[in-house]
């Protein structure tokens, strides 16, 4: 759900982009990143579909970091990650089958990734069952 | 049979020996302005009578990882030592205009942002230092936050012992149960770490956890 503080004429130069998982599957994590952190530059929002693994997105967190020294007008970004399990306990058959699932697509596919650069993407308010993206001005 | 129980028996006296002298690092992680610092500071200040580090409204306070060595705690009779971990709030956007609200010049707001930055990346790299974590969050703030699953989730992948604190809770708008929901699997403990409400729970459950590892 894309929801607009003020109206979305004003907010200009940027484009939602969905990338499958299919793009990612086959590269380490370096390029992972690199390859995401490219789009969210061009000032795009990013859905991806699956995650990273949980190391991925703590270097995501700290090359986005190393990115804000660098690039003048970089902010950082908003990231928020839907996962189908959600946040409940998960029993032990649930478990060894979402693994099991996960083994055989090489990855988390049933999760969503919301990637976006914080000087378009304001906040992502997630909720266990909503996510809202608020623009910024 | 006989042997092998005082086999047992000695290497559980050795063993415990060992762990009684081993200092355990206690690391504070979570997002910014959570309260990490003054609750570190109410623990240093309550076993060594020393504080670890400034707090302040302002957002990144703590810029630098931060640590002071042999805290012993007491707690009904049993000893722990660790050494506290102070680490800056983790962050995936810092604008330095953000500081600037709060009346820092522009240079200094720059300077701020630059160094937190350098702060979270170092919060990171400490992660695998740790033996024991304790997830600090907001309880007046919606714990559906991408940094602290990322957190939660990389310390389980590390098998790093978690327990979270629900911090502020005397304020208002409080909601432990929010915090609960959003972690069904972990300990969760609310504080006042201003006003060291409900610490005795909090040293409890640090125990429990420290048996662990």
């Amino acid at each position: 759900m894309v929801k607009k503080r003020n109206e979305f004429g004003k907010i200009k130069g940027f484009s939602i982009q969905f990338l499958p998982y299919s793009e990612i599957r086959d590269l380490n994590s370096t390029e992972r990143i690199k390859k995401i952190l490219g789009i969210v530059l061009g000032n795009n929002i990013l859905i991806l579909q699956g995650r990273l693994r949980s190391d991925e997105e703590t270097r995501l967190i700290e090359d986005t970091m190393a990115m804000i020294s660098h690039l003048k007008d970089f902010r950082g970004i908003e990231l928020a990650v839907i996962s189908n399990n959600g946040n409940e306990p998960e029993g032990f058959f649930r478990r060894v089958k979402s693994n099991l699932i996960t083994a055989i697509a090489g990855g988390d596919i049933g999760a969503l990734t919301i990637i976006g650069p914080a000087t378009i993407v304001k906040e992502i308010r997630r909720n266990p069952k909503k996510i809202e993206l608020f623009l910024n001005k | 049979m006989v042997a092998k129980m005082i086999k047992s028996f000695f290497k559980k006296i050795f063993f415990n020996l060992f762990k009684q002298k081993r200092e355990l690092k206690l690391g504070f992680y979570g997002p910014p302005n959570a309260g990490k610092t003054s609750l570190a500071n109410r623990i240093c200040k309550d076993f060594t009578g020393e504080g670890i580090g400034s707090v302040s409204k302002v957002p990144h306070e703590t810029r630098t990882v931060q640590f002071k060595e042999k805290v012993e705690i007491n707690y009904k009779g049993k000893k722990i030592t660790f050494k506290i971990i102070d680490t800056p709030g983790i962050a995936t956007k810092i604008d330095y205009e953000e500081f600037m609200k709060f009346k820092l010049k522009k240079k200094d707001a720059k300077e701020r942002a630059k160094e937190a930055t350098q702060g979270v990346i170092e919060s990171i790299k400490w992660l695998d230092d740790m033996d024991v974590v304790v997830v600090v969050l907001d309880s007046t703030q919606n714990p559906y936050n991408q940094v602290n699953i990322t957190i939660i989730g990389n310390l389980v992948a590390r098998k790093i012992p978690v327990l979270i604190v629900a911090n502020k809770i005397d304020l208002g708008k409080a909601n432990i149960k929010k915090i609960e929901a959003a972690f069904p699997e972990y300990d969760v403990v609310g504080i006042s770490a201003r006003y060291g409400k409900n610490l005795e729970e909090f040293y409890e459950s640090i125990f429990k956890l420290a048996k662990k590892i």
